[in-house]
């Protein structure tokens, strides 16, 4: 029976990840449709959920480190390159399998964020704000120059991975693995902000000064959030670049990172459900803008350059009317809906 | 490296410098004022001179009629930005203030680019005489002479006014103390309007200033980018400092890139040489040479 209101009366059901009935079903029926989805539609479409699920592990990262311990980076785009820089050059170069590539591009950047990272000892806000933009400019450089592993403006042919015989060179197969690693990157984060280290990261969020007088090391934790962020980066970066089969410096620019705290933003910041719907907002947006696009050239002939140039322009738009009128993100508002139907027909 | 070679990389180090410069300040006086981070400071540099071009080459208006319709719709245009998508944002925090900027500079860059496109565009008539001069053994075009002369101007125009005049005293006040300076009888939200228009205006001109010695394309906006090494180096909120950091970061982005051209064959260096510097900078002395340094009690 469900009682009015939410409370519990065990301490093992406190902590229970999906509280309610309706969740538990709703989250399951979701994973069904995740499991279903490639068989449901194909081509295009299926390389869209492939990039959704790909962008909803480096946003939940992103989130780790910006929405949770409130650490603006603007380098999460570069450390998408690290990652996927340091599976091109084990998988290709030193000959190394996927199974290896991918886990060494989590551990290589999540060094590389801990390094770039170390500003924040000193800076906070703003400052630290600045200077993962200066690390982002930084390595968007080294991946151009750095010929001998980086490829230069050439970047890296990357091979799709295989196990035993088979390989994962369909996008439905790829997808599937993919898949896998998303749930288990989404789960393990859920999980690291119920721990002693997530209630850390939030204390020193909310009043860094409380935390640090609370006992909380603010070194450790701000330099652990960055590894964790980048971990989670470089893997995502890394699977990118074996679903896109190539790897080059372009792809990780400013752009990218901007777009993954526009998807943690419009999402809702601090909120690991909000990054995923973020992801997903962001990743069906410039689609819905082609096809749009493509309905108004058939419409008015030689509106196409047009509407291309303000692709960018649209997004920049939707952010700034997001932060303008719904600063706290789907998530909040999702919520908002569930508590008005949950007290309906006296909610107010 | 030669002393000539040496001479020219600094000579045209401070040309580039005092365009940073001007645009630096336009970001200080912003951030002092209202302390909002302004990552569209390089579009604004981009909507002038566009603008400039739309009046004096489109339309055939001579160029100081021109300059001052760039002034006028830099005014207006500052004015829009500031009361639709910045005044709703006054006491957000600061991660939403830095997206809403940069959700802004995306919008404007591609009203430019569908407006005008992305070829690059050629300022005709020319303003500035062709030729170049001797200084020490260094040809030098008369233009960069002249572009370095008027920034310097405007540079000392603007310190002027907010030493002297009432307007610039406001400015001030409200920077220092917002409450104290409205209790005085200071409009906060007039001052904020002012600093907006005022940053545009500054960052106008040093747009229409780049498009008369290399006409202009998309890619303007990078001059924005390069604030943050200049203002950090000077101080985040300080004017004299934003405006050497300008000069500062222009000069070592030549000397390091033609240093590292000579002795180590490596070239583009000049495209991270500030970034890097910046990072030093955060480093060992994050208020820079004149910042405030903000003390934080509980």
């Amino acid at each position: 029976m469900h009682y009015c209101g939410d409370f519990r009366t065990t301490y093992e059901k406190d902590i229970e990840i999906l509280q309610t009935p309706t969740t538990r079903i709703g989250v399951a029926a979701f994973l069904v449709f995740l499991v279903v989805f490639p068989f449901l539609v194909k081509g295009e479409y299926l390389w869209v959920g492939l990039q959704i699920l790909i962008a909803v592990i480096g946003a939940v990262g992103l989130n780790i480190l910006t929405g949770y311990t409130g650490q603006i980076s603007l380098g999460q785009g570069a450390f998408f390159g690290v990652g996927a820089y340091t599976t091109a050059y084990m998988t290709t170069k030193m000959g190394l399998s996927f199974w290896v590539g991918v886990p060494a591009a989590g551990l290589v950047t999540a060094a590389a964020g801990m390094v770039f990272g170390i500003p924040s000892l000193r800076l906070k806000g703003l400052y630290l704000a600045i200077a993962t933009l200066a690390s982002q400019f930084i390595l968007e450089w080294v991946f151009l120059r750095w010929e001998p592993v980086t490829g230069g403006s050439f970047g890296i042919v990357v091979p799709r991975p295989s196990i035993g015989g088979y390989v994962f060179d369909s996008d439905r197969s790829f997808y599937y693995l993919v898949l896998a690693i998303t749930v288990v990157m989404v789960l393990f984060a859920v999980n690291i902000v119920r721990t002693r280290t997530g209630r850390a990261f939030m204390a020193i969020r909310d009043h860094y000064i409380s935390a640090e007088i609370m006992g909380i090391n603010l070194f450790r934790y701000r330099i652990l959030s960055f590894g964790i962020s980048s971990f989670y980066a470089g893997v995502a970066g890394a699977l990118l670049g074996h679903s896109l089969k190539y790897v080059t410096s372009e792809q990780f620019n400013l752009g990218l990172s901007v777009s993954y705290l526009a998807m943690i933003i419009i999402g809702g910041l601090g909120s690991i459900l909000g990054a995923i719907y973020g992801a997903i907002f962001m990743i069906l947006l410039p689609k819905v803008l082609t096809v749009l696009t493509t309905k108004l050239t058939m419409l008015i002939p030689g509106a196409a350059g047009l509407a291309i140039a303000m692709e960018q322009g649209v997004f920049g738009l939707i952010i700034i009317l997001f932060l303008i009128f719904e600063p706290d993100g789907l998530a909040h508002r999702w919520r908002m809906i569930k508590v008005y139907w949950k007290l309906y027909p006296f909610s107010y | 490296m030669t002393t000539q070679y040496f001479l020219q990389l600094v000579i045209s180090g401070l040309v580039i410098g005092s365009i940073y410069s001007a645009v630096a300040l336009g970001f200080v006086i912003i951030y002092k004022a209202t302390r909002v981070v302004n990552f569209a400071q390089g579009e604004l540099l981009m909507v002038g001179a566009y603008v400039c071009y739309a009046f004096l080459v489109q339309m055939h208006v001579p160029f100081w009629a021109a300059l001052f319709l760039t002034i006028g719709f830099s005014v207006v245009l500052a004015l829009v930005i500031e009361r639709l998508i910045l005044r709703p944002m006054i006491g957000e925090p600061i991660i939403s203030i830095i997206m809403v900027t940069i959700g802004l500079s995306l919008v404007l860059r591609s009203i430019v680019a569908a407006v005008w496109g992305t070829d690059i565009l050629i300022y005709e008539p020319k303003l500035f005489p062709q030729e170049t001069i001797s200084i020490g053994g260094v040809p030098v075009s008369l233009e960069f002479i002249w572009c370095f002369v008027l920034s310097i101007l405007l540079l000392g125009l603007f310190s002027a006014f907010f030493k002297f005049s009432k307007s610039g005293v406001a400015m001030r006040a409200a920077a220092f103390n917002q409450q104290a300076a409205q209790s005085m009888g200071i409009s906060v939200k007039y001052i904020f309007g002012l600093s907006w228009v005022i940053s545009a205006v500054i960052s106008g001109i040093g747009g229409v200033l780049i498009g008369n010695i290399n006409g202009i394309n998309t890619s303007l906006y990078h001059f924005g980018l390069k604030v943050f090494p200049a203002t950090i180096l000077g101080g985040l909120d300080s004017i004299l400092g934003a405006a050497l950091g300008g000069f500062i970061i222009g000069i070592l982005e030549n000397l390091s890139d033609g240093f590292f051209k000579s002795y180590f064959d490596l070239s583009g260096v000049k495209e991270v040489a500030p970034y890097i510097i910046l990072v030093v900078i955060l480093m060992i002395k994050p208020y820079g040479l004149f910042g405030t340094k903000e003390i934080e009690r509980v």
